[in-house]
């Protein structure tokens, strides 16, 4: 009914007209919005994706709450507190079990060209639960040997090929922290800000590892709940019973705890929102000229129209729709960009940058506004479009 | 004496100038004049005799100073920018050059003109379009566009394209100015064919002498003021 209304109401699409009858006047316009696009879905892709990989290992934590110490302010400097306080929590009627984290950075030892670098290790007791990660159980079950290590195969290449010569079925040692160990198993985990790589062992190697690490002494405490417990009360309940050297948090909110500190620490999401800004601006500036110069043109037309009847506000119509026209062609193209260009980074630096559909909207926004702004400031050039100069 | 309101342009003592202060200049000193119904009028004098001017004011394209106009009964000493705009619906114009839109094809070009009408789907106003041009003999060039067609044929959908608006006043200025005499003549010649069959008054400025001839009345304007028909 309503489209029906519509084809019969329809007039000649004089928007799309102007602008398809110019092809190289679209194809600049296009070529400009995608562009600034496309600078703006990395920029923000990038921003996200350094975000979210600095919680690729907390993302994958199989805990309900997880306790650490109050001293704690990053994956990159935690501090310790005592293991008896997760023996304490267990005390809780909704706890089902507890997992003992050790969390550090130890040196890595390249097995190819001997040169070390600082990787992250994680400590814990092989039986407990530790990532929700298929097959991790029976990796898990290897490292119940001493000096066995699973290394994570999305590390940075400088720690050698470490996952190409297990899978060919070599055998790999290398030294951590000058002592030897076997790689006994792959995980994949990711590369974040803080750490170029991961390896996970054994509580009993990592102390051996590490052996300053004071008695007793865990980074991170994994606590699982019933199944439909309250999270929030059981947190409140906590942190109310346990001594003030521990601090209880959901997963979640250790999640956002480790995002807000690369948010909020560091400069990463200035310059990466500036980046897009000037994506932004650059978009704004380039559709400007575009309809600014396509009212001057056809100036002498608009007057026509104007002389035959037609009322101002139509013509700011025409113009508003070239806008919104142009926004969405100039869109998809830097969404199919945006995508092939998320895939090529996530392969080259193993940094999860996705297309969420929240970014992919918000961008879709930000041109729309881009194009509309623009439209809206060229228009001001209609004014201009006097009917008594053209007889 | 007939009733004055009935007809389609009735103009006392109208004054224009252009410019201010020491350089303003007094175009048009005192017009008066009118058009009935179904009338064809052609206006010719030297050129800056103000001609034009009196084109663009009967247009509503500019704002009268002072005088009585008023175009079909409507008053537009002092009338606002919409009543001005309503008004420019129902008077059709032809311009020298042919003014049509470079991206639209002669078809869509008419069709700009048949949209102005309410109350018709767009398939009438595309047929009303087809129609049009038809009738001034381009049924064969409705998807060209201007830039395709010659002097003459733009000339052509321009008629079309003021005509499929149904004007009940068509405004032309020297629609012959930029063809060769026989197409001229040829022009003009449809234009007051295709006007009477829509009973629409016709005021024409023309320097050409050779189509004096299509007028019921003539006109001649000199220094800003009509001089008494002879």
């Amino acid at each position: 009914m309503e489209l029906n209304n519509f084809l019969k109401k329809r007039k000649i699409p004089l928007a799309w007209l102007l602008l398809t009858r110019q092809p190289l006047r679209i194809l600049v316009a296009i070529a400009g919005i995608s562009f600034a696009g496309i600078l703006m879905f990395m920029q923000l892709g990038f921003r996200d994706g350094l975000f979210d990989a600095s919680v690729t290992v907390h993302k994958l934590f199989d805990a309900d709450l997880v306790l650490i110490s109050p001293r704690s302010k990053s994956s990159i400097s935690m501090s310790g507190f005592p293991q008896r306080r997760l023996v304490q929590a267990m005390a809780h009627k909704d706890v089902i079990g507890t997992t003992a984290v050790n969390w550090n950075f130890l040196l890595w030892r390249n097995p190819e060209n001997l040169s070390t670098r600082s990787i992250l290790a994680l400590g814990f007791e092989p039986t407990k639960p530790l990532l929700i990660e298929s097959d991790f159980e029976r990796k898990a079950n290897t490292l119940k040997n001493k000096g066995r290590v699973l290394f994570d195969d999305l590390s940075r290449d400088e720690f050698g090929p470490i996952s190409a010569w297990f899978k060919s079925g070599r055998l790999v040692e290398t030294e951590v922290a000058g002592k030897r160990v076997r790689v006994s198993g792959i995980v994949s985990l990711g590369p974040s800000f803080g750490a170029d790589g991961n390896l996970i062992t054994s509580s009993e190697t990592y102390l051996e590892l590490s052996p300053g690490n004071p008695q007793g002494s865990i980074e991170i405490g994994l606590v699982r709940l019933k199944k439909g417990s309250d999270i929030e009360n059981v947190v409140r309940s906590l942190n109310l019973n346990l001594p003030s050297d521990v601090k209880v948090m959901s997963l979640k909110s250790f999640i956002d705890f480790e995002k807000n500190y690369w948010k909020s620490s560091t400069s990463i999401g200035f310059i990466f929102t500036l980046g897009a800004a000037m994506g932004f601006i650059v978009g704004c500036v380039i559709v400007y000229q575009i309809l600014y110069s396509d009212v001057s043109d056809h100036l002498p037309e608009y007057a026509t129209l104007m002389a035959m009847g037609y009322n101002l506000r139509s013509l700011l119509g025409v113009v508003a729709r070239e806008g919104f026209i142009l926004s969405i062609m100039g869109y998809i193209p830097a969404y199919i960009s945006g995508q092939a260009l998320y895939a090529l980074v996530r392969s080259s630096t193993k940094l999860p940058v996705e297309m969420s559909f929240s970014r992919a909207s918000i961008i879709f926004f930000l041109i729309l506004f881009m194009c509309m702004g623009s439209a809206l400031a060229a228009m001001k050039k209609l004014a201009d479009a006097d009917p008594a100069e053209i007889f | 004496m007939k009733n004055i309101n009935n007809n389609t342009l009735n103009i006392v003592s109208l004054n224009h100038w252009y410019g201010q202060g020491e350089m303003r200049r007094h175009v048009l000193q005192s017009v008066s004049m009118e058009i009935s119904p179904g009338e064809v009028v052609l206006l010719t004098g030297p050129s800056g005799c103000g001609k034009t001017t009196l084109l663009t004011l009967i247009g509503a394209l500019r704002k009268v100073q002072d005088g009585d106009l008023k175009v079909f009964g409507t008053q537009l000493f002092g009338a606002s920018r919409k009543t001005r705009q309503n008004l420019r619906k129902n008077i059709g114009m032809i311009f020298q050059g042919h003014n049509l839109l470079r991206c639209l094809t002669a078809e869509q070009n008419v069709q700009m003109g048949a949209d102005l009408l309410n109350g018709f789907s767009y398939k009438a106003r595309r047929s009303q379009s087809r129609e049009w041009l038809r009738a001034v003999g381009l049924e064969d060039h409705l998807s060209k566009l201007p830039q395709d067609l010659s002097g003459g044929q733009k000339q052509r959908v321009a008629i079309a394209r003021a005509l499929a608006a149904r004007p009940k006043l068509l405004l032309a200025d020297e629609p012959t100015s930029a063809l060769d005499s026989s197409t001229g003549r040829e022009i003009v010649d449809l234009l007051k064919k295709l006007a009477s069959e829509q009973s629409c008054s016709v005021l024409m400025v023309t320097h050409d002498p050779r189509i004096l001839d299509v007028a019921d009345r003539l006109l001649r304007m000199e220094d800003g003021q009509i001089l008494p028909s002879v």
